[in-house]
């Protein structure tokens, strides 16, 4: 199976980059994340979430430390679960109290890499987890890219089953509550996909770029759509031009792969940023 | 004619609704942390009826109308009576709020706004031939036809009040509820907007509850006041409620399109 993939790979980029077999999967990889990162990162950014996805990437910080003290090698599970649950309260919390978002978030952010922090640092072996701040979308293996298709294939669906409501919601709560949406159900499920995208992903892509990679794409779509159509397939298609892009130039710089598809990301930002003022004129 | 004639005969006893759908409002009240919004509100209110909700600011007028959505917990209960008389439950409410509270940059349109509260279909899919000539149908009736491709951000105070209007509309509710907006529309967006409602009550028998502050359109249009504050102060129609002692009280100078010679 993966044969045929890497043979296809090899006939139709015959490229050096792509000789060895730790590009093709990260390739692969970044074919599926990207894409992904830019359908959520939509929303993220119509809902004015950035600093909740970032407070994600802490909680998944939190549950890599609390994987490796319950002794797994590949803490993957313990990511997941408690990311998701963190996600959850944060945004059950948010909803019932009347406190401002942000300092909700940043209270349980600033706790969860504290206690992530503490628990790492204990005895003295914060070394071994430094990875987990930078990624490293190279090191991806056979066995990871399958739980990634398995994940994209989840988000796929669900964001077919919900984005409408999801939208109604970015619009306005009341409005959405109007049309008989329940709009905490709905936004607790978008912040577990959200969990589960970053939690899967931040061994790849690393604690301090991973929100960026989420926003992105999609704020600099934003500067130059009009509709959801367009807003969509431009946030998708940046996200893996800029993906693809940065996986090369990583090859031939030398650098770390995600941050430099951020950098790409931001470039295109800045150009849209640029267009939109020019449209607005 | 029929329909005036049964409605004030019902106006009289009160517990029946013979013939015709009415929501009945039973004892709502709401009490956010210690403070109590309103108490005691009891409102009866008929289809083909528009029922102005008057009072002064934090009044709880617009408490009211989401407490009747159900977004705001409260006490008492809302039961719906249709034609037949039989209690079915949750009527469908359309809402059109004071104020919508959206980021102006957002890359959405009329289009997809409808696509979005209509079907399951996500809107970032093409659209079907059918489900836009009926949102046509529905921008039509509010007369917003042109401004299907428009972006939400980019559409004017009165524009986007009359698009969230049709909006409320599809489905036809058995309820619709309308804040009016204190800024943002000028006066010939008003007088439309009125004038579109007041047709609608007409033409779809819709049970019309509207919060307004503009107490002459409320005079030349509702079929019925309700004077709200902390609780139903006064309630009737528009001359009774508007040379009501009380109204006088709350409103002061400003209740002169009734009784001119008001001090």
């Amino acid at each position: 199976m993966l044969a045929t993939i890497y043979d296809l790979l090899n006939t139709l980029l015959p490229y050096q980059w792509m000789d060895h077999n730790f590009m093709k999967n990260a390739f692969l990889a970044v074919l599926m994340v990207t894409p992904l990162f830019g359908l959520l990162g939509t929303m993220v950014v119509s809902n004015r979430m950035a600093f909740f996805s970032d407070s994600l990437g802490h909680g998944a910080f939190t549950g890599i430390a609390i994987g490796v003290l319950l002794g797994g090698v590949q803490p993957l599970l313990s990511i997941v679960l408690f990311s998701v649950v963190f996600a959850m309260i944060i945004t059950y919390i948010k909803s019932k109290s009347s406190a401002s978002t942000d300092t909700i978030i940043g209270v349980f952010s600033s706790t969860a890499i504290a206690v992530g922090l503490m628990m790492m640092s204990y005895g003295g072996g914060f070394g071994k987890f430094s990875s987990y701040l930078i990624g490293d979308l190279l090191s991806i293996s056979p066995m990871e890219l399958a739980t990634l298709l398995a994940v994209f294939l989840l988000v796929v669906v669900v964001w077919m089953l919900m984005f409408n409501k999801l939208l109604i919601i970015s619009i306005n709560t009341s409005l959405a509550a109007s049309r008989g949406i329940n709009t905490l159900l709905i936004e607790m499920i978008f912040a577990a996909l959200l969990a589960v995208v970053v939690a899967i992903s931040i061994q790849w892509v690393g604690l301090l770029i991973i929100n960026s990679m989420l926003v992105l794409p999609a704020a600099a779509a934003r500067n130059i759509t009009n509709n959801v159509k367009q807003y969509h397939v431009i946030s998708v298609v940046f996200a893996l031009f800029s993906g693809i892009t940065g996986l090369i130039a990583s090859y031939y710089c030398n650098t770390a792969t995600g941050a430099t598809v951020v950098l790409v990301s931001a470039i295109l930002f800045f150009i849209t940023l640029v267009l939109k003022s020019r449209m607005a004129r | 004619m029929l329909r005036k004639f049964l409605h004030h005969t019902n106006l009289k006893q009160e517990d029946q609704c013979s013939k015709l759908c009415c929501t009945k409002i039973e004892g709502f009240g709401v009490t956010i942390g210690k403070t109590e919004i309103f108490k005691d509100v009891n409102l009866h209110i008929h289809c083909g009826e528009l029922t102005a909700l008057i009072g002064p600011n934090g009044a709880g007028k617009s408490t009211l109308l989401k407490s009747i959505l159900g977004e705001v917990n409260h006490t008492g209960k809302l039961n719906y009576f249709d034609a037949k008389g039989e209690h079915t439950g949750n009527p469908v409410i359309g809402y059109v709020p004071q104020y919508l509270n959206f980021d102006l940059s957002t890359p959405t349109s009329v289009m997809d706004l409808f696509m979005s509260c209509l079907t399951n279909r996500p809107a970032w899919f093409c659209s079907s031939k059918k489900l836009r000539a009926r949102v046509l149908e529905s921008l039509k009736r509010v007369k917003a036809e042109h401004l299907i491709d428009r972006r939400i951000g980019a559409l004017s105070g009165g524009e986007l009040q009359r698009v969230l209007l049709a909006l409320a509309l599809d489905p036809v509710p058995d309820l619709l509820l309308l804040d009016e907006p204190v800024s943002g529309v000028d006066q010939n967006g008003l007088e439309l907007f009125y004038e579109i409602v007041s047709d609608l009550r007409e033409s779809n028998d819709l049970a019309i509850i509207l919060i307004s502050h503009d107490l002459r359109l409320v005079a030349k249009h509702a079929d019925r006041v309700v004077l709200l504050n902390k609780t139903v102060v006064c309630n009737g129609s528009p001359e009774v409620v508007f040379n009501d002692e009380e109204t006088r009280k709350v409103f002061g100078m400003l209740v002169t399109p009734v009784d001119k010679g008001a001090k």
